[in-house]
């Protein structure tokens, strides 16, 4: 376990740096200097040649990738070209506790919500409710976020308020507590349903195993077969999913945050790309990929502790 | 009473008779083939069965799957045909859709609400959104199709190679995979295509480079399963060289799980593609595409004056998406073959 935990760790640091290469050669590569936009401004050759100086952009590619490398890991990722004089590093300061904390609720509400329903669904099998549970599930599940995010605004936004029924959500801003409900949903429904799916089929399993049945043949009560056993064992391939769901959303977030118009790193990269604020784009990729990568490696990690069966 | 002779019952009054030939002549029936005989002599044909008609048995019989189907029958109609088909400037079909998806029906009726010469309304630039859907769909298609076909050429030899030697090939190339799968695939899209430029043809190399380690890992740990399976180590031991077992053996046995995962990736791709046209980096106008027509609906003031230029493309990617979810649920429990149903 110790071994494969070590070599796990190990190989972060490689994959990391490679991430970092790849993620810089597209940039280099990609053609639209950001002073394109300055040139609108009627600025002169000579005036090009020093601000590339000031950024260090005429030095050769291996030298900038140092340099990038060995700034980052000190927090500074450069000046944004778009929203000049603020460095990326202010701008992601600014907005990646946003983020956080769309996605930290976003999860938090797939988890709470999905597992309930899978529960509910497993518990009263082939009835209303687990028709129901799974015809939802269903149906968050194929549509992409975006897609939802567009309905719940129509929904909300246009037709309810057009019938006379004001719900006071607003699909904009990040202010008070009510904006961050439809952000929520539409990122939560997609994580939430796989959730949902899984922990349903994963409960029926175990309901009809051997173990469950010798509790209930002991004269355990229906609740605390339940609660005592079944929920714990249910729960095991429920952290295989974190991962994966810690990705959807935080990808999932740049298009949600575009849509309801939330101050967060992702609207900010989506801004980055129409405006080719090249150190922005890179600054983002970066943070993401690391971030998504950290976060694997735990659940990876924090899997073989909880299931007793899995040793490496 | 006609007398028929040649029925079972005639041929056992003919056996039991006293004065019957010792031995009854049976109809000749070669071995093996579809028909046999019954108990009494009879000639029975038996249907023909096979993992393919069976799989498509199961699946006819599970409802969501054949609302699945429907749905994507029914898109890849109107991909075809929606905007006509037009071969060396003749034309094979003409097209369903009034309009091109650029024809300006008229500037000033730009927003127009659904109505009856113009179904689905018109858009910002006044063109019909009901051709431009059709035109659309062809896209997602082109895009969901030549995208996965370029996943598929990459993963599977990466993933069968990986998945059947082992060692340090296995190494190299999942190390490659991780990185690449680390990143996000959005972001690495639109990367891509911030750096290639807009465009039909850049779009399917963004997804499709990025795109097959999904189906690389899934196909490598197919083959790491199958590859203890005995008839493969029949197949070494009688002198097979690893290309050919793979292509003979262990290929056709993994097609069940690729054909699941195309049903699951072809949706991702047009996903990919909508969402990128929807930030405007994928597909520009006046080139139609649902996520495309989704961006420009979604600016603010447009979506509660005229709701209907969002609604459609909505609707569209979100139908698509499920009924190729229901197919590929469907077609995963019709292929299983356990058979748990």
């Amino acid at each position: 376990m110790l071994r494969y935990a070590l070599g796990r760790v190990l190989w972060f640091i490689p994959t990391l740096i490679a991430m970092t290469a790849v993620t810089f050669i597209i940039m280099q590569l990609t053609p639209g200097s950001p002073f394109d936009v300055a040139n609108a401004n009627g600025i002169t050759p000579e005036m090009i040649e020093n601000l590339e100086k000031l950024y260090g952009l005429d030095k050769p590619v291996w030298y900038r990738f140092a340099l990038y490398v060995w700034n980052s890991l000190h927090g500074d990722f450069g000046m944004s070209y778009a929203y000049r004089p603020q460095t990326a590093a202010d701008i992601i300061q600014r907005t990646f506790p946003i983020s956080l904390h769309l996605g930290a609720m976003a999860t938090v509400f797939a988890i709470v919500f999905g597992m309930t329903l899978g529960i509910l669904a497993a518990v009263n099998q082939n009835g209303i409710l687990d028709y129901l549970s799974v015809g939802i599930a269903i149906l968050f599940y194929s549509m992409p976020n975006f897609v939802m995010g567009f309905i719940l605004i129509l929904v909300f936004a246009v037709w309810l308020p057009d019938n006379g029924i004001n719900l006071g959500l607003r699909v904009s801003g990040w202010d008070s507590p009510r904006d961050w409900i439809l952000p929520t949903i539409a990122l939560g429904a997609a994580p939430l349903a796989t959730l949902a799916r899984y922990t349903r089929s994963s409960m029926i399993d175990i309901i009809r195993s051997d173990y469950v049945r010798t509790a209930r043949a002991k004269g355990l009560s229906e609740r605390k077969v339940i609660l005592k056993h079944v929920l714990k064992n249910a729960l095991i391939p429920v952290v295989t999913l974190i991962g994966p769901i810690f990705a959807a959303v935080g990808t999932g977030s740049f298009f949600v945050e575009k849509i309801f118009n939330v101050p967060g790193m992702g609207k900010f990269y989506v801004e980055s790309m129409q405006s080719k604020d090249q150190t922005m784009i890179l600054a983002v990729t970066l943070i993401f990929g690391v971030f998504l990568a950290s976060m694997n490696l735990m659940v990876d990690l924090m899997y073989g502790f909880i299931d007793p069966r899995i040793r490496y | 009473m006609t007398d028929h002779g040649d029925r079972p019952i005639d041929r056992i009054d003919l056996a039991l008779r006293h004065d019957a030939p010792a031995i009854v002549p049976l109809p000749e029936v070669e071995v093996g083939s579809l028909t046999q005989l019954g108990a009494l002599g009879e000639v029975q044909v038996r249907k023909e069965a096979n993992l393919w008609g069976d799989a498509w048995r199961r699946l006819i019989r599970n409802r969501l799957a054949l609302i699945g189907m429907f749905v994507v029958v029914t898109f890849l109609t109107i991909a075809v045909i929606g905007p006509g088909v037009h071969i060396g400037g003749r034309t094979i079909i003409p097209a369903l859709a009034p309009y091109t998806e650029s024809e300006v029906v008229d500037v000033r009726l730009a927003r127009h609400p659904p109505s009856w010469t113009w179904p689905f309304g018109l858009d910002a630039n006044g063109r019909d959104i009901f051709s431009r859907m059709m035109y659309g769909a062809r896209v997602s298609l082109l895009v969901g199709v030549v995208a996965y076909v370029i996943i598929l050429c990459i993963a599977i030899p990466v993933g069968s190679i990986a998945g059947f030697y082992g060692g340090a090939v296995d190494n190299i190339l999942m190390r490659i995979v991780d990185v690449i799968f680390t990143i996000p695939q959005v972001l690495l899209v639109l990367m891509f295509v911030n750096w290639r430029g807009p465009g039909l043809v850049n779009i399917f190399l963004a997804i499709g480079l990025i795109g097959w380690v999904t189906e690389a890992r899934l196909i490598r740990g197919q083959f790491l399963s199958l590859r203890e399976q005995d008839y493969v180590k029949a197949s070494r031991v009688a002198g097979a060289s690893g290309p050919y077992i793979i292509i003979r053996h262990l290929l056709p046995n993994s097609l069940t799980p690729i054909i699941v995962a195309a049903t699951f990736g072809i949706p991702t791709a047009i996903f990919t593609e909508a969402a990128i046209s929807f930030i405007g980096v994928g597909i520009r106008p006046p080139m139609a595409s649902w996520g495309q027509m989704v961006g420009s609906a979604s600016q603010p003031g447009i979506v509660q004056t005229s709701p209907h230029m969002l609604l459609f493309p909505v609707l569209a990617i979100g139908l698509t998406m499920l009924g190729f979810t229901f197919l590929g649920d469907g077609l995963r429990d019709a292929l299983d073959p356990k058979g748990n149903d």
